[in-house]
């Protein structure tokens, strides 16, 4: 694929004093993606995106952006991206028409000339155009900052755990003007530390202590999921686990809402985790054999 | 351009916006001028004195009538002895202390110059300083009368005195008012400049809006630019606010040319922004920015020459004096305001300030980063 049309990331590093914050990443993501990265908090995700859109600059390793350079062309890079923050950060005491109006201006256009990419969005919280951007809620303000970082027609655009902390009805909403972004040709990269988000992303990336484990699409890393998965309960779940962690064919056992997941060694079978649970007298107790999801497939490369 | 004017009307928007703003940008300096310009001043008035007077002679008489007549001095005991006049001080009945000896009109008489003790409560040194100056001028006084008394006791002769006429330029009746005042504006345009605008770029920071904003290809020189008009423009507002505070107040004149000392306000100001835009590089929050600031503010107001004069610090302080931007603007506006100096008076001045404008500008601008 023509490097213009395409994100590159070769071997970025950084560090900060002792700490590494990101190691060896790399990857592509052609244009019009929608691609996630997905990780626990401190794997690097913001760190990674805010070399990306070149806030900060990477020890060793290059990006070109549909062929920019990250450093030499920052300008440019700039000009092409819409960036939108982990933390809230537009001016909370100027009101959402008057933020619109100066990112609009700063960046050379005006809301009137970009309105069709932000219609939809804007349209939700315009009846509080006079309102100081302090005091929407929480989803108002996502949908603010993304109507902010669209209002200058950007190739990319760049979103830092946009759903943290919004609401579940919110978080729904702004997975669908993704999707509705996308169909625009806007490639959009997003970081979350939901793991059901990921299965709304095109490709995703597993990113953990500055590394990135895989990268697939949802249904590839579910399906590459290699051992037989089974779901546990009992009528004690707390020592189940203990117990389940002490039994020697156990490869992994983690606490998954009511059920407790659990991976075993090739060689055992289901009857030998029957077998040793009912000598430690548990009661009640429930085991199914079921597919993987990308949480699952997460906690198996982190065991790794 | 646009991009800057845009810039600028979206700072005044917010410095507007915030309600304690107005309020402080029209009250402090009436309240800062009313208050400072009438209670700092040197001038004492009721010195409290105590007066033992042991001799009892007429000559004794008219040396303590100097002092019940001055409108300086509240006579408030009188005795004979030494320990009297201690006691006063001891006890705090009296700020100093007049012993008048026993055989004073007879020393005089036979020119053996008598002496007569003072004792000051010099806790507040500056009292002490100030009763002793005015006591000296009375003595003085004293003496010039028994010099002419006794040379008019000869017979025919010339009794040559000199008459001393004093006569303060600039400031004829030497009020505090009309030299404090001054200072006090320069005060004003000080801590508007070195504050706001230190405080403001952090709280972009504090906020994170100035990620958002590096990500946008506006430009660091229409940043800084974009931060720091409102506030010249605000300083020189207030600096213009002040003076006809300053005029309709305290009648304080203008000499010499008001453009001169807005094109030296400016230049001023630019120190000040520059400073205030490294003190924002230098800090993260506004907490940590306000307590620089004022470390800064503090050193430069004392040192100022605004209440004590530069010329008796020690010489090491006089150095370090050079580096304060307040002390040039005190002296200049000083000077054009009251003497009505022109150009050539205080074009030194200006050269320092504006190459100290120009370096602090520079060394914020290289400073200040918009990449990690």
């Amino acid at each position: 694929m023509e490097s213009n049309q395409q994100i590159i990331a070769k071997g970025i590093f950084k560090s900060y004093k002792d700490v590494k914050a990101l190691e060896d990443i790399s990857f592509s993501i052609p244009r019009g993606e929608l691609f996630g990265f997905i990780g626990p908090d401190g794997a690097g995700k913001t760190t990674l995106f805010r070399i990306l859109v070149t806030l900060l600059l990477q020890d060793k390793g290059e990006i070109n952006l549909f062929g920019l350079d990250s450093r030499r062309d920052f300008r440019k890079v700039r000009l092409m991206t819409g960036y939108m923050p982990g933390r809230f950060s537009l001016y909370q005491d100027l009101s959402v028409e008057e933020n619109l109006t100066f990112f609009a201006t700063i960046f050379g256009t005006t809301i009137k000339e970009n309105y069709h990419l932000i219609r939809d969005i804007y349209s939700q919280i315009e009846p509080f155009k006079k309102r100081p951007a302090g005091k929407l809620s929480g989803g108002m303000k996502q949908k603010l900052a993304l109507s902010c970082a669209l209002i200058h027609k950007p190739e990319l655009l760049v979103l830092d755990e946009p759903t943290t902390g919004v609401d579940a009805v919110s978080r729904k909403e702004f997975w669908e003007m993704l999707g509705n972004l996308k169909k625009l040709g806007i490639t959009i990269i997003v970081s979350t530390p939901y793991m059901d988000e990921a299965s709304l992303c095109d490709r995703v990336a597993l990113i953990q202590d500055g590394k990135i484990m895989q990268t697939d699409t949802p249904a590839n890393i579910v399906s590459s999921y290699s051992a037989p998965l089974y779901a546990i309960r009992s009528e004690k779940m707390h020592k189940l686990i203990n117990d389940l962690r002490t039994f020697p064919e156990t490869a992994s056992a983690y606490t998954f809402g009511q059920y407790i997941h659990l991976t075993l060694t090739p060689t055992a079978k289901a009857e030998d985790v029957v077998g040793f649970l009912s000598e430690k007298n548990h009661t009640g107790l429930e085991i199914n054999t079921i597919s993987p999801n990308i949480e699952d497939c997460f906690m198996n490369l982190m065991v790794k | 351009m646009r991009t800057i004017g845009f810039f600028i009307q979206k700072e005044f928007l917010q410095i507007f916006r915030n309600r304690s703003m107005l309020p402080m940008i029209f009250m402090v300096p009436i309240i800062q001028l009313l208050v400072l310009t009438y209670a700092v001043t040197y001038e004492m008035k009721g010195i409290r004195i105590h007066i033992s007077d042991a001799d009892f002679s007429s000559t004794s008489g008219q040396l303590t009538g100097k002092f019940t007549g001055s409108p300086f001095f509240v006579v408030t005991s009188t005795g004979t002895t030494h320990e009297e006049a201690e006691q006063a001080l001891h006890l705090g009945k009296a700020d100093m202390a007049l012993n008048i000896p026993e055989g004073f009109e007879r020393g005089i008489m036979r020119s053996e110059s008598p002496q007569v003790e003072l004792l000051y409560n010099a806790v507040n040194a500056n009292v002490a300083g100030l009763s002793s100056a005015y006591t000296s001028s009375l003595i003085a006084d004293f003496q010039g009368n028994m010099i002419a008394d006794l040379m008019g006791g000869m017979q025919g002769s010339i009794i040559p005195v000199a008459d001393i006429t004093y006569s303060y330029w600039y400031n004829q009746e030497m009020d505090y008012k009309l030299f404090m005042a001054p200072g006090i504006l320069v005060m004003l345009v000080t801590s508007i400049g070195l504050f706001l605008t230190g405080m403001n770029i952090v709280r972009e920071k504090e906020m994170g809006t100035i990620e958002q904003i590096n990500v946008t290809p506006v430009k660091k020189y229409q940043f800084i630019v974009g931060k720091l008009s409102p506030f010249l423009i605000i300083g020189l507002g207030e600096l213009a606010f002040g003076m006809l505070i300053a005029r309709l107040m305290f009648g304080v004149p203008f000499m010499g040319s008001i453009w001169l000392i807005f094109l030296f306000a400016a230049l001023y100001m630019l120190v000040l922004l520059g400073m205030g835009l490294i003190i924002s590089t230098l800090t993260n929050t506004q907490q940590q920015a306000m307590l620089l600031s004022w470390f800064f503010l503090v050193i430069f107001i004392m040192m100022s020459g605004l209440f004590t004069p530069v010329e008796s610090m020690p010489d090491w302080a006089q150095w370090i004096d050079r580096f304060n931007p307040l002390t040039y603007f005190i002296r200049v506006i000083r000077l054009v305001m009251l003497k009505g100096s022109g150009w050539d008076e205080v074009k030194d001045q200006f050269y320092i300030i504006g190459a100290y404008g120009v370096v602090m500008i520079s060394v914020a601008v290289m400073r200040y980063r918009k990449v990690g």
